[in-house]
C-alpha cells in the first residue's frame, strides 16, 4: 500500500508545479492586459505577407 | 442631391473640397500625407483591419521641442542602458484593431524603433528604441504625423509610476487551489465509507487539508482580518467581522477535531468560502484602465513651456520644465497652447479660452499688459507673456490646496451590507449562546458542538456576495452605456440622491456650437456677399462660426481688408466699406448692451445689426430636467454670466434654482451647504472650475465629449452623447439596490436552513459543504439575472 504515498506525492508535485506556473505568470504581468494579445494574434498574416514583399513590386492588389 | 464622400483616411465628411490621391478621396491634405506615408511604407494594411481607422494630423511645429531637454526626457523614459532606451506613451487615439497594427509595426517607418508593443485598454504604446540614432522627440513628431499624437502632460513627471496590484489575484489562485485539492482529498469521506485503506490513510488526508489550508486562512484571508480589527476598533461591526468569526471558528475547530480525531473538518467549506468571497472582490474590481478618475491639473497642464531668455541682446528660446518657471519669466505661448501660469501678457494678441477653467462660455481678448490666468488655452497666433507667480501658486492650481481633496470619501460611507451585518452579527452571537445554553441542559458534550456549528453556518458568506456581484454588474452594464464609474459604491450612493446640481458651460450646453441670431436691418445681397467674403479672411473663432453659418456666397477678391486684432474687420470692395467687430469698434452709441457674444455690422458707416451667439444646449436638456423635477431638486451653478438666465428661466422647470457668476470655491460652498442640510448632491460637471464642487458632493459626475482626453476628478464619467439619459441611470442604481434588498431575504432564508441544522447539533461537513456553495452559487445567479434584467432598460 505503499504506492498510494508515492501517487500522492507525484499529484501535490504536479498540482504544486502547475500552481507556481501560474503564480509566475501573473508575476510576469501576462494578466495585465488580457485584451491586446487577443487582437494581436490575427496579425501575423498580414505582416508576414508584407515582410515577403519586394518593396519594388509593391502593387495595390490584395491576395485574400 | 450630392453624395457626400468620406475621407478614406479619416473617416469625416469631406464638404467642400476633395482631395484626390491614388483614387482615394481625403478630406485634406493632413490626412492624404498620412495615406502617402502608409502606402509607401507598405503599410496600406491599415485600411484593410478596418475602414478609416485614422485622425487628422495635428500641427507639430516646435510642440515636443522640450523633448530634447535631457533632463525632461530623463524622467519620461522608463528604462536606459547604453543607447536602448524604453518609453510608454499614452495615445489617446488608440481605438481599433488598426491602431495596434500600425503601432506596432512603427519600426518599418523609423528603422531604430526596435520594438513597439501596444496596451489597448490603457491605450498606451511602449516602444523601445535605438537612441543613438532617433531621438525621443523624432519618435514623438513620427507618432504625431501618422495621427497617433502623444499626451505628454505634468502627470506624467510625478516620480514612481503606480505599481500594478496583483495581490488579488495571487490571493484568489491560491484559494482557488487550495479549494479543489482540498475538495478531492475529502471527497472520500462524505460518503462515510468504511474501507479498510480509506481508514488508514485518512489521516494523512486530514493532515493534507490542514497544509492546504494554512496559506489561504493566513494569506488569502488576510484583509478580512485586518478590516474586521478596523471595523472593531473604530466599534462598526461591519460585515467583515462576522465573516473573521466564522473563518477562526471553522479553522480551529476543524484543526481541533483533526487532532483529537473527532471527524474530518470543516477545510472543504472554509476554503470554498474564502474563496467564493475573494471572488466577489476580484467581481466588482472593475477599472477602466484607459480612464482616471483622480486627475488634477497636472494630468492638463503641459511638461514643459519655451522661455525666452535673453543673452547679450540676442533671444533665444530654451524650453524648461512647467515646475521650474519662476516669477519674471518670459514665456512663449503658442497657438493653441495652455497657458500655465499666472501671468502679464507681453506681447501679441491674447485670444484667451477660459471655458474649462472658469465657465465663462466665451473665449476674451487680451491686450498687452493685462493679467492672465493659469488654465486658459491661447486660441490662435503665439503670445509672450512673464510670468507673475510659481505654477504651483498660481490662481488655478491653489483650488487643489482645499482639505476636499485629501479626505478619502469612501471611508466614510456606511454602505448597506455593513449596516445590516451589525444587527446580523448580534442576532446570531445571541443565538448561538442561548442554542449553546439550551444544549448545556441537555446534552453538555454537544453545547460547544453546536456553539461553533451556529457561527459556522451563520458566516455571512452569501450575504457578503449579494452587493458586489449585484453592482459590479451594474457597473459593467453601465460602462457598456457608456457611464463609467471609479468603483461600486458610487451606484450606492447615485441611489441615494435627492439633489442634482448642474454645471451650465460644457456641460448642459455644447461648447464647440453656438447658434447665431441675426438682429437688425435687413442686409442687401450685396452686402451678404462682401460679409461671407470678408469673414472668410480672418481666423478669429467668432469668424469661423459666422462664416460656416452663412450661406455660401461667390468667392470674390476684396479690394481692402484690414483686420484689428480684438476688435473687428474692416474690408471694401469698390464703393461698399463694411465693418465687423465689437460694440465699439463699430462706433454706434445706439447698440443696447447684450450679455451674450455679439458681432456687430455696419457698412458704409451705417449702423446695420448684430449676430448674437447663443449658447446650444444638448439634445433633451428640457426633457431630462423635465423627468428629474419630479423626484430631485435641480439646480444650475455656472461660472458663465447671467446672459442665459431669461432663456433657461422658460425652457426649465419651474422649481430650478439658477447661480451665475460662481466662482470654483463658490460651487464647492454651495454643496458643502446643501449637505449641512442634509441633502446628498449630486453634481454635474466638466472643467477644472467644477473640479471642487464634484469632490465635495456625494457623487460628482464630469460630462465628457470624448471618455480619452482630461477630465477632472470625479466618481463617474458620462459620455456626452448620453446625457439625456441621466435619469435612466439614477433610476437602474435605485432598482439595484432593490435587487440587492430582496436577494437579503433569500440569504437569510439560506441561514434559517443552515441554523436548523446548527442548533439541532445535526451539522456534518458535507450538510455545510453542500449548503455553503448551493446559497452563494444561487444569490450570485439571482442577483446577476435580476440586474442584467434592469441593465435592459438602459439600451
Amino acid at each position: 500500500m505503499g504506492v498510494i504515498y508515492i501517487l500522492l506525492t507525484i499529484s501535490i508535485i504536479v498540482a504544486i508545479i502547475f500552481f507556481v506556473a501560474f503564480i509566475v505568470s501573473v508575476k510576469n504581468g501576462q494578466y495585465d492586459d488580457i485584451y491586446t494579445p487577443s487582437v494581436r494574434m490575427l496579425f501575423d498574416d498580414e505582416i508576414v505577407k508584407k515582410t515577403k514583399k519586394d518593396p519594388s513590386t509593391s502593387a495595390k492588389t490584395k491576395q485574400s | 442631391m450630392i453624395i457626400e464622400s468620406t475621407c478614406y483616411h479619416c473617416g469625416s465628411n469631406c464638404d467642400k473640397f476633395v482631395v484626390a490621391f491614388d483614387q482615394k478621396e481625403f478630406c485634406c491634405n493632413g490626412c492624404k500625407t498620412v495615406y502617402e506615408i502608409f502606402s509607401s511604407h507598405d503599410l496600406s494594411c491599415y485600411y484593410d483591419l478596418q475602414s478609416t481607422p485614422g485622425s487628422i494630423p495635428k500641427e507639430i511645429e516646435g510642440k515636443f521641442d522640450y523633448l530634447d531637454n535631457k533632463a525632461i526626457a530623463q524622467k519620461l523614459i522608463e528604462f536606459s542602458n547604453n543607447d536602448i532606451q524604453i518609453i510608454t506613451l499614452y495615445i489617446p487615439h488608440i481605438h481599433c484593431s488598426s491602431c495596434i497594427w500600425i503601432l506596432e509595426n512603427l519600426n518599418k517607418l523609423q528603422s531604430n524603433i526596435v520594438v513597439s508593443q501596444v496596451d489597448f485598454p490603457k491605450k498606451n504604446v511602449r516602444i523601445t528604441f535605438n537612441s543613438a540614432h532617433v531621438s525621443l522627440k523624432e519618435i514623438a513628431n513620427l507618432l504625431t504625423r501618422i495621427g497617433y499624437e502623444p499626451y505628454i502632460s505634468l502627470d506624467d513627471f510625478s516620480e514612481g509610476k503606480k505599481k500594478m496590484d496583483r495581490s488579488l489575484i495571487y490571493k484568489l489562485g491560491i484559494a482557488s487551489f487550495a479549494f479543489g485539492n482540498i475538495m478531492f482529498l475529502s471527497f472520500p469521506e462524505y460518503f462515510e465509507i468504511s474501507e479498510y485503506w480509506l481508514e488508514k490513510y485518512k489521516y494523512l488526508f486530514r493532515w493534507l487539508m490542514f497544509v492546504f489550508s494554512l496559506p489561504v486562512v493566513l494569506y488569502a484571508a488576510k484583509d478580512y482580518f485586518i478590516s474586521a480589527y478596523k471595523g472593531l476598533r473604530s466599534r462598526i461591526l461591519n460585515i467583515d467581522v462576522p465573516i473573521v468569526l466564522g473563518i477562526l471558528v471553522l479553522f480551529f475547530r476543524s484543526t481541533l477535531e483533526i487532532i483529537f480525531n473527532w471527524g474530518t473538518g470543516f477545510f472543504d467549506s472554509l476554503t470554498g468560502l474564502i474563496f467564493f468571497l475573494l471572488l466577489g472582490k476580484f467581481f466588482q474590481q472593475k477599472t477602466y484602465s484607459f480612464l482616471s478618475f483622480e486627475r488634477d491639473y497636472k494630468s492638463y497642464f503641459p511638461i514643459a513651456v519655451t522661455r525666452i531668455a535673453f543673452h547679450k541682446n540676442k533671444k533665444t528660446e530654451e524650453n524648461i520644465q512647467v515646475y521650474d518657471i519662476k516669477k519674471g519669466d518670459r514665456l512663449l505661448i503658442r497657438h493653441e497652447e495652455l497657458i500655465p501660469v499666472d501671468a502679464i501678457l507681453i506681447n501679441g494678441n491674447a485670444q484667451v479660452d477660459y471655458s474649462f477653467v472658469t465657465g465663462e462660455s466665451e473665449s476674451v481678448s487680451k491686450k498687452s499688459g493685462d493679467q492672465i490666468f493659469a488654465g486658459g488655452k491661447q486660441l490662435y497666433g503665439a503670445i509672450e507673456i512673464e510670468a507673475t507667480k510659481s505654477v504651483k501658486q498660481s490662481y488655478l492650481t491653489q483650488l487643489w490646496s482645499n482639505d476636499i481633496f485629501n479626505n478619502n470619501r469612501s471611508l466614510v460611507f456606511n454602505n448597506l451590507t455593513d449596516s445590516i451585518s451589525k444587527y446580523f452579527t448580534i442576532v446570531i452571537l445571541c443565538i448561538a449562546i442561548f442554542s449553546t445554553t439550551f444544549w448545556l441542559f441537555i446534552d453538555s458534550s454537544k453545547a460547544i458542538h453546536v456553539f461553533t456549528a451556529v457561527l459556522i453556518i451563520a458566516c455571512p458568506c452569501a450575504l457578503a456576495l449579494t452587493r458586489p456581484f449585484a453592482l459590479g454588474n451594474m457597473l459593467r452594464i453601465f460602462g457598456r452605456n457608456k457611464f463609467y464609474l471609479k468603483n461600486i459604491d458610487v451606484i450606492e450612493r447615485l441611489a441615494n440622491i435627492d439633489t442634482v446640481i448642474f454645471d451650465k458651460t460644457g456641460t448642459i450646453t455644447i461648447n464647440k456650437k453656438s447658434d447665431i441670431d441675426y438682429c437688425g436691418l435687413q442686409l442687401t445681397v450685396d452686402e451678404k456677399l462682401l460679409l461671407k467674403n470678408t469673414l472668410r479672411s480672418s481666423n478669429h473663432p467668432l469668424s469661423r462660426a459666422l462664416y460656416n453659418m452663412l450661406a455660401e456666397q461667390e468667392i470674390i477678391t476684396l479690394d481692402e481688408y484690414q483686420e484689428h486684432l480684438g476688435k473687428g474687420i474692416e474690408a471694401r470692395l469698390k464703393d461698399h466699406s463694411i465693418k465687423v467687430g465689437s460694440a465699439n469698434f463699430i462706433g454706434s452709441s445706439s447698440i443696447k448692451k447684450e450679455q451674450n457674444t455679439t458681432v456687430h455690422i455696419s457698412t458704409n458707416n451705417t449702423y446695420k445689426g448684430y449676430f448674437t451667439f447663443h449658447n446650444r444646449y444638448r439634445k433633451g436638456v428640457k426633457k431630462l430636467f423635465d423627468t428629474l423635477d419630479k423626484t430631485y431638486d435641480l439646480s444650475i451653478l455656472s461660472g458663465d454670466n447671467t446672459g442665459e438666465k431669461k432663456y433657461l428661466k422658460q425652457l426649465l422647470p419651474k422649481h430650478t434654482s439658477l447661480f451665475f457668476d460662481q466662482k470654483p470655491e463658490n460651487k464647492l460652498r454651495h454643496i458643502k451647504y446643501l449637505q449641512e442640510n442634509h441633502k446628498n448632491v449630486l453634481m454635474i460637471g466638466d472643467g477644472l472650475n467644477d473640479a471642487g464642487a464634484l469632490a465635495q458632493s456625494d457623487v460628482g459626475i464630469a460630462i465628457s465629449e470624448n471618455v480619452n482626453v482630461f477630465s477632472p476628478a470625479c466618481d463617474g464619467i458620462l459620455d456626452a452623447t448620453k446625457f439625456e439619459w441621466l435619469h435612466k441611470y439614477l433610476n437602474a442604481s435605485k432598482s439595484t439596490m432593490k435587487i440587492i434588498r430582496s436577494s437579503f431575504i433569500l440569504s437569510f432564508l439560506y441561514n434559517l436552513i443552515g441554523l436548523y441544522f446548527a442548533v439541532t447539533g445535526q451539522l456534518s461537513p458535507v450538510i455545510a459543504a453542500i449548503l455553503m456553495p448551493l446559497s452563494s452559487i444561487s444569490i450570485v445567479i439571482y442577483v446577476t439575472l435580476l440586474t442584467n434584467w434592469e441593465g435592459r432598460k438602459l439600451a
